[in-house]
């Protein structure tokens, strides 16, 4: 136990330290890399909550990334128009007003999604889950109050006050606060009697009906939260980049959530965030060198799932001869 | 009236393009339990293949020809590549293999022809048009797509109903772990009716290729109104994959066709169209979440 908080707290202060030493060497655009990989790892952690510990197979996480994303989008549209959201909600550009309207609202729609698609298992799951996926993706690219299929800019960072948001170093700590207490969250989260029941259910959905626990509503209730992480992921990712679009709820962005959790490792409460790094990194560095970089990314991907159990923390867990969790 | 029939044979010969694609996913899916997100590349692999053999030659046929080797032979080395090593995992490992064959295929293509999409031209004979109302000339070329998708599916039936081949792959669907103890070698089925899907989603972009344009992700749009048909249709039916293939081409189309015009009665021009267009994207995956709950094995399920 103490070992691991000494592993998260070394972790910490070295993410912490990211634009500082970018600044010194140089290297500005790291504070942008791992801006972004920490994001991406929080909206690929929402989904290990329900993929890797609640064994559902969701094919459409993007959807409540974007949805989030395009709530701080359509209420800085608002804010700078001075107009009304439907007539009736004024817009705001207060991060504390946008990221938790953004989880509300993709939790809303999670509600909806989940009630409806958990009613199915297997395949048919992750069949519904695209379907839904794919009616949010073409929703969102018609309405052309909102830009379309160009998406809606964001021209100033949210506010919060006494922070001077303008400054990329100041946002990347925000960034990475919210983001280790998502983190933390989790863990308390799947170490919870909740935690557990969602993890039986995987095992055996069967045993527990049996034992009394109605699953189909503590799946719900799963759904729900993991949406709503998705939603304040995505609400950063547009503060961070300062502009929205149907792109982010596009199935292939779905695809790539799922590449993450399985690169760094299924139903592991750090994968996620391995796996978004690792992901996100390699594209990076790779699309310097060629514009083929899909193509590696490819092959290594294939690799992963052919060759490895586990992902890249069950390799770090085998070199450093911990556990992995 | 003149436009109704025009739109109705446009949605029929969308609807045999989604057949022949999803004849052979909903097999696949069927009998070896795979889902296969890359059945779309087989669909651009046969695009590229004509049109480029089309172009170099003159040659429709020569490209017919081409398109429909390559994408069957590429369907046999990603089985026996990788898919073979699929069979036993879950659908999460086959979800992520098969999204890691989409990025290398799609690649590969750019590197091989570029980012230019491709324009074949379509054969000599086919290139006029035919009034079949009056007052309602139909290229002939759309006409000829259509009897070859009904060819097609009318061979499948044969096929699937009458040989012996069809027989095992009826029995694979039904009860896979049944044929695999009764003796029957599992593999060469396996290879040939994974081949055989891929021939076929082959041909759907050998016919597509001069009536639309042939560029790197042409499959990625497609496949999921693929996977579309084959859910409704149910898993494992290639009956139920024609009858859902029509109904979808025919709906999709429709919608995109009428719905802009009737919301401009309600609202303005271009609004009209933004959303009209994006209810209509939408229909095809409304439709499938409805069937899923209503009849979640879909309208003609193989599985007991």
């Amino acid at each position: 136990m103490r070992r691991e908080t000494l592993a998260l707290l070394a972790v910490f202060a070295v993410l912490a330290l990211v634009p500082v030493l970018a600044e010194l060497t140089g290297q500005t655009s790291w504070t942008r890399l791992v801006g972004q990989a920490l994001i991406y790892g929080m909206a690929a952690a929402s989904l290990n909550f329900i993929l890797g510990y609640g064994g559902m197979i969701s094919f459409g996480h993007a959807t409540f990334f974007g949805i989030g994303g395009y709530v701080v989008g359509i209420l800085y549209f608002h804010f700078d128009e001075g107009t009304r959201f439907l007539g009736i909600i004024p817009g705001t550009g207060q991060m504390l007003l946008t990221l938790p309207a953004a989880i509300l609202v993709s939790g809303l729609a999670a509600a909806l999604v989940g009630a409806l698609s958990l009613r199915t298992g297997g395949v048919q799951f992750i069949m519904i889950t695209l379907a839904f996926a794919q009616m949010f993706f073409f929703l969102f690219i018609s309405l052309k109050t909102y830009g379309g299929e160009d998406g809606v800019m964001v021209r100033r960072t949210n506010s919060l006050p006494g922070l001077n948001m303008r400054d990329k170093a100041t946002l990347y700590w925000v960034i990475l606060v919210v983001a280790a207490g998502y983190y933390l969250f989790l863990r308390q989260l799947v170490r919870s009697s909740f935690g557990q029941i969602i993890a039986g259910i995987r095992q055996n959905e069967r045993r527990m009906t049996a034992m009394g626990v109605a699953t189909y509503r503590y799946k719900l209730a799963a759904f729900i939260l993991s949406g709503m992480g998705a939603g304040l992921a995505g609400a950063l990712m547009v503060n961070f980049l300062r502009f929205a679009s149907p792109d982010m709820l596009h199935w292939t962005r779905s695809g790539e959530l799922m590449v993450m959790v399985i690169l760094g490792g299924v139903g592991t409460l750090a994968g996620p965030f391995v796996g978004a790094a690792a992901l996100t990194i390699i594209e990076t560095l790779l699309s310097r060198l060629t514009e083929h970089w899909m193509l590696p990314v490819g092959v290594l991907l294939l690799a992963v799932v052919l060759l490895s159990r586990g992902g890249l923390m069950a390799l770090i867990a085998r070199m450093t001869g911990g556990r992995g969790k | 009236m003149i436009l109704l029939t025009e739109q109705l044979l446009n949605g029929l010969q969308y609807g045999v393009t989604l057949f022949l694609l999803a004849a052979g996913l909903t097999l696949i899916f069927g009998i070896m339990g795979v889902i296969n997100l890359a059945h779309g590349a087989f669909y651009m692999a046969g695009a590229f293949a004509a049109s480029w053999v089309a172009i170099q030659t003159g040659s429709f046929w020569g490209g017919l020809l081409a398109g429909l080797l390559v994408s069957g032979l590429i369907g046999v080395l990603v089985e026996v590549g990788v898919i073979r090593r699929l069979y036993a995992r879950d659908h999460l490992d086959q979800v992520l293999a098969t999204f890691a064959l989409i990025l290398i295929l799609n690649q590969g293509t750019v590197l091989i022809f570029g980012r230019q999409p491709l324009f074949s031209s379509m054969p000599e004979i086919f290139s006029g048009s035919v009034e079949i109302l009056p007052g309602l000339p139909y290229p002939v070329y759309r006409l000829f797509v259509i009897v070859v998708g009904l060819t097609v599916a009318a061979g499948l039936y044969l096929l699937i109903n009458r040989t012996r081949i069809g027989m095992l792959v009826r029995a694979g669907a039904t009860n896979r772990e049944m044929v695999r103890a009764l003796g029957v070698d599992i593999r060469r089925l396996y290879t040939t009716v994974f081949g055989l899907g891929a021939l076929l989603a082959g041909l759907a972009g050998v016919m597509a290729s001069p009536i639309v344009s042939v560029q790197v992700g042409m499959g990625d749009e497609i496949i999921l109104a693929t996977f579309v048909v084959v859910v409704i249709g149910g898993v494992g039916s290639v009956k139920g994959a024609f009858v859902a293939g029509l109904l979808l081409g025919l709906a999709d189309t429709m919608l995109r066709a009428f719905l802009p015009s009737l919301l401009a009665q309600v609202m303005s021009g271009p609004e009209a169209q933004a959303l009209g267009t994006g209810i209509s994207s939408m229909g095809i995956y409304l439709m499938m979440a409805i069937v899923l709950l209503l009849r979640p094995r879909g309208l003609f399920a193989a599985q007991g």
